[in-house]
């Protein structure tokens, strides 16, 4: 697209948009937020970046195939509930690892699982659109 | 680095990793060999591995005789099958999936014979039956063997399914699915009146599995498969389980009148039909696959009995039959490898040119119409003993086994004396002996037949008289021995031989003549297998050509339609009592935002261009997500809008490529027609959605789940979120399978978005 407000908006917002993402991520766990939402935030930066400047600008920008992404996520959410069996409790039980200044957990893993198949699945969709 | 020579370029004449995988099993016949002096001792072996408890399925395995006889025989056809087919199979492009494949399905076959657990050996029988799809339709190039292939699934899966509604129904009366309890229970099966479903329902998968009649034809078409395979399919694995499961189950459903007189009717009757048509063919794996008929029909026939001595004789006659029926198949197989046919009538004269499959023909063929010192004899002289100590219709089974025996004789002269004696015709002038692996199977199962021929004695006792233990309470001994005296079995022997010779003399007459009545059959099974197999496709054909026509708008008014009518009719009559149009007390902007997707609404209905309509439906989206965060859902409100705005360039993307609205939208009908349609639709479903919601809301709200969150999200989850910690830890499990959901979702509509092979875009 030749639009060049468009152009320059992008290039300005794709790296908020990206951070945001971040942001809306790691708060999911207290307030509105999550792996989903901060992959539908990833995916729509992504989309924007695809119409100003293409799919091969995009296929650089995250140097692994999106297929991969998908599948990876899908590994590391069921990965995420292995420790639990170690410990002799069902599959996907949360266990935490908790210090005096934060607590952290599987289901932070679960949750970029979730984040990497979406936006994996989403960039997917996009590329292939874009490029027929 | 070399060069490679030119002469690598030709067929190589054994392929290596497939010589080497006949260690498989070699080892797991060895392993069983370890494991026999103490089984043939009336020891047995169990194993157990919880694996859904929940399901009574567990890994339970068990090894006694019966387990053990059917282990040997299929690891040493396995193996020599094996060590077969590196040579038959080399330079096939696919030869590595081949050896997988036949691994494979040895390994499902074991699984069958020694899983204790029903649903274990239903989960095995499906796999070998999978696999034999497989395998028999391994040249899928040739249009014969995938409709081959297909029709083996077909009827084995269907008795499959039979399989599984027998063992279903045997749990719900409450019985234990471990089949070495099962026969404790004995007297309250055969009681209960579940029982004759529960028969017909484990007959009929054993007769599909097994080739009876009338479910008998998949299996001479099942030659299509490579003959290495039709070798094992035909001795050792596929068909026997059928048998194995009627063996297995004689403890506990055997014994009354309808398990006897069903399986002497059915058994008898394949039994002839086999061997009758066995005379037909001029293709000598036809005739080898009809044998198999007979022998599977045999089998049934003396499972129907309830003494030792008949169930003996089944046990004896399946060893017999295993060992000549391999023999055969391999050498048949070497005919065809080195002549490129297994037309009777272009063959003959092949003593001179492969003096050691002949000689394996001989052994195994001459076991095959039992003659005297061989291993057929005496399962011959125990089959008469046991068709007349049979316990109903003795003179039918007799007279049965006579007529079957006597055509086997003649079928077996015509397999040893047509392709090799005689003289040797012009075209085979150029025909040499195979390499050796090709003729170490035949030439040992060959040879075996004649050695336990000759020492009958170690035979039943450490193999046939432990099998038959294991599923016969009574431990009466029946020994096998060369000479049993002058008695009605060898007079019957000798009258089977005599009338095997005036066959085989009055061949060629026969054999019009049974052309002739199998043409003039009006009904048959393989007819109404093809024409309730053609129509079933029609009518598939049919109902997809009206439901996927491709066009878009169809299918969504299909859906709508579905929606409006299902729901509507259950719903729609009670709604009016429960319905109540709840009063508006929410923030007022909350109206306004109502009114602002109303009119996006109807821009999308009314827009004359797609940039309008998408327009419009992102208002609708942003207008419903400010909604949600109106009343407090700050969650579902931030994923709403994130999922428009994604969506919303996703169909931009789509809309803004296809050609403008106003061309394609009436091809056929009329436009006015067909606004008013959707119009109609569209406000049905609205009235059906705004009915289910305002119902829904008119209940009083259940808390008990909010509360059990609110307490222990943070407690147990260190999260403040709840609907965050539902997400990822309390019922991750959900989420879990909704982003594979996802994945698989993207994946599909990636390869409908991308170009097939070699296929043009549309323009």
């Amino acid at each position: 697209m030749k639009s060049v407000i468009l152009k320059t908006a992008t290039r300005l917002m794709i790296g908020l948009m990206l951070i945001f993402a971040v942001y809306v991520f790691l708060r999911g766990h207290h307030e509105p937020g999550g792996g989903f939402s901060a992959a539908l935030l990833a995916g729509t930066a992504f989309s924007l970046l695809a119409i100003t400047k293409g799919a091969d600008h995009v296929r650089k920008a995250i140097r692994i195939r999106p297929s991969f992404m998908a599948l990876s996520g899908l590994a590391l959410a069921a990965g995420a509930g292995l420790p639990a069996l170690f410990f002799g409790k069902p599959f996907l039980t949360g266990i935490w690892w908790q210090t005096e200044l934060f607590s952290a957990g599987t289901p932070l893993i679960f949750d970029s699982g979730v984040f990497l198949a979406v936006l994996g699945a989403i960039l997917s969709i996009l590329l292939a659109l874009e490029e027929n | 680095m070399l060069l490679k020579p030119p002469e690598t370029e030709a067929v190589p004449d054994c392929c290596r990793g497939g010589l080497y995988s006949c260690l498989l099993p070699f080892g797991l016949f060895g392993l069983l060999c370890l494991a026999w002096p103490r089984v043939a001792g009336g020891a047995v072996f169990t194993a157990q591995w919880a694996w859904v408890p929940s399901l009574d399925l567990n890994l339970a395995f068990r090894l006694d005789g019966l387990s053990l006889l059917f282990g040997l025989i299929i690891t040493m056809t396995g193996f020599f099958v094996t060590i077969y087919a590196s040579s038959y199979m080399a330079g096939h492009p696919h030869n590595g999936r081949f050896f997988v494949f036949l691994h494979a399905f040895m390994t499902a076959m074991l699984g069958i014979v020694f899983a204790d657990n029903l649903l274990l050996m239903f989960i095995c029988w499906e796999a070998t039956t999978v696999l034999s799809f497989l395998l028999i339709g391994f040249d899928h190039e040739k249009a014969e063997a995938r409709e081959n292939a297909r029709q083996a699934l077909l009827v084995t899966g269907a008795g499959g399914l039979f399989l599984l509604m027998g063992i279903l129904l045997v749990k719900s009366a409450g019985f234990p699915m471990t089949l070495s309890l099962l026969g404790d229970s004995r007297d309250l099966i055969q009681t209960h009146a579940l029982y004759p479903a529960v028969f017909i329902c484990f007959l009929v998968g054993a007769m599909t599995k097994s080739g009876q009649v009338p479910f008998h034809f998949w299996l001479p078409n099942a030659m299509s498969a490579p003959t290495p395979i039709s070798a094992f399919l035909h001795a050792a694995t596929m068909v026997k389980a059928g048998i194995y499961l009627l063996m297995r189950l004689h403890p506990v459903l055997g014994g009354t009148t309808l398990w006897m007189s069903t399986l002497v009717l059915v058994g008898g009757t394949t039994a002839l039909w086999g061997a009758v048509q066995a005379l037909g063919p001029c293709d000598l794996k036809r005739i080898l696959a009809y044998t198999t008929l007979m022998a599977l029909g045999v089998l049934t026939l003396f499972l129907g009995g309830r003494t030792v001595m008949s169930l003996t004789a089944a046990t004896t006659f399946l060893m017999v039959h295993a060992l000549y029926k391999a023999a055969l198949f391999l050498a048949v197989g070497s005919i065809d490898h080195q002549t490129g046919t297994r037309d009777l009538n272009l063959l003959g004269g092949l003593m001179t040119r492969m003096p050691l499959t002949t000689l394996a023909v001989a052994g195994a063929t001459l076991s095959m119409a039992g003659f005297p010192l061989f291993f057929g004899f005496i399962g011959k002289e125990i089959m008469y003993a046991g068709a007349l100590a049979e316990e109903i219709w003795p003179l039918f089974a007799t007279g049965i086994t006579l007529s079957a025996n006597a055509l086997m004789t003649a079928v077996a002269a015509i397999i040893l004396i047509t392709p090799f004696f005689g003289p040797l015709p012009a075209h085979l002038k150029h025909t040499w002996e195979t390499p050796w692996t090709m003729r170490i199977g035949p030439a040992f199962m060959g040879l075996l037949g004649i050695v336990f021929g000759i020492m009958p004695e170690w035979v039943s006792k450490h193999l046939i008289q432990p099998a038959v233990f294991a599923f016969h309470p009574d431990r009466e001994e029946i020994r096998l021995f060369l000479f049993h005296g002058i008695n009605l079995p060898l007079l019957l022997s000798v009258v089977t031989l005599t009338s095997g010779a005036v066959i085989y003399w009055q061949k060629t007459r026969l054999r019009r003549g049974i052309g002739a009545a199998t043409e003039k059959l009006w009904v048959t099974t393989p007819g109404l297998y093809q024409s309730g197999l053609t129509r079933f496709l029609g009518t598939a054909a049919a109902v997809t050509r009206i439901l996927q026509n491709g066009s878009l708008s169809i299918y969504l008014s299909v859906i709508v339609l579905t929606l409006v009518l299902l729901t509507g009719s259950v719903w729609l009559p009670h709604a009016a009592d429960i319905v109540t149009v709840p009063a508006v007390t929410g923030p007022y902007i909350a109206v306004g935002l109502f009114v602002f997707v109303l009119g996006a609404a109807a821009v999308v209905v009314t827009a004359r261009h797609r940039l309008a309509a998408i327009g419009g439906l992102g208002g609708v989206g942003g207008g419903v997500a400010l909604i949600f965060l109106v009343f407090g859902a700050p969650d579902i409100a931030l994923t709403q809008l994130l999922v428009e705005t994604l969506t919303l360039i996703f169909v931009s993307l789509i809309l803004l490529r296809l050609p403008p609205m106003e061309p394609i939208i009436n091809p056929g009908t009329p436009s006015r027609m067909r606004t008013l349609r959707n119009a109609i639709l569209s406000a049905g479903a609205g009235l059906v959605v705004f009915t289910l919601i305002s119902g829904v809301v008119g209940h009083p709200l259940d808390r008990g789940q909010t509360t059990f969150f609110e307490t222990h999200s943070y407690l147990s989850a260190h999260g403040r979120n709840i609907v965050n910690v539902i997400l990822v830890d309390f019922r991750s499990l959900d989420t879990l399978g909704e982003i594979c959901v996802i994945v698989l979702a993207a994946w599909a509509g990636v390869h409908l978005i991308r170009r097939p092979f070699g296929q043009k875009r549309a323009p």
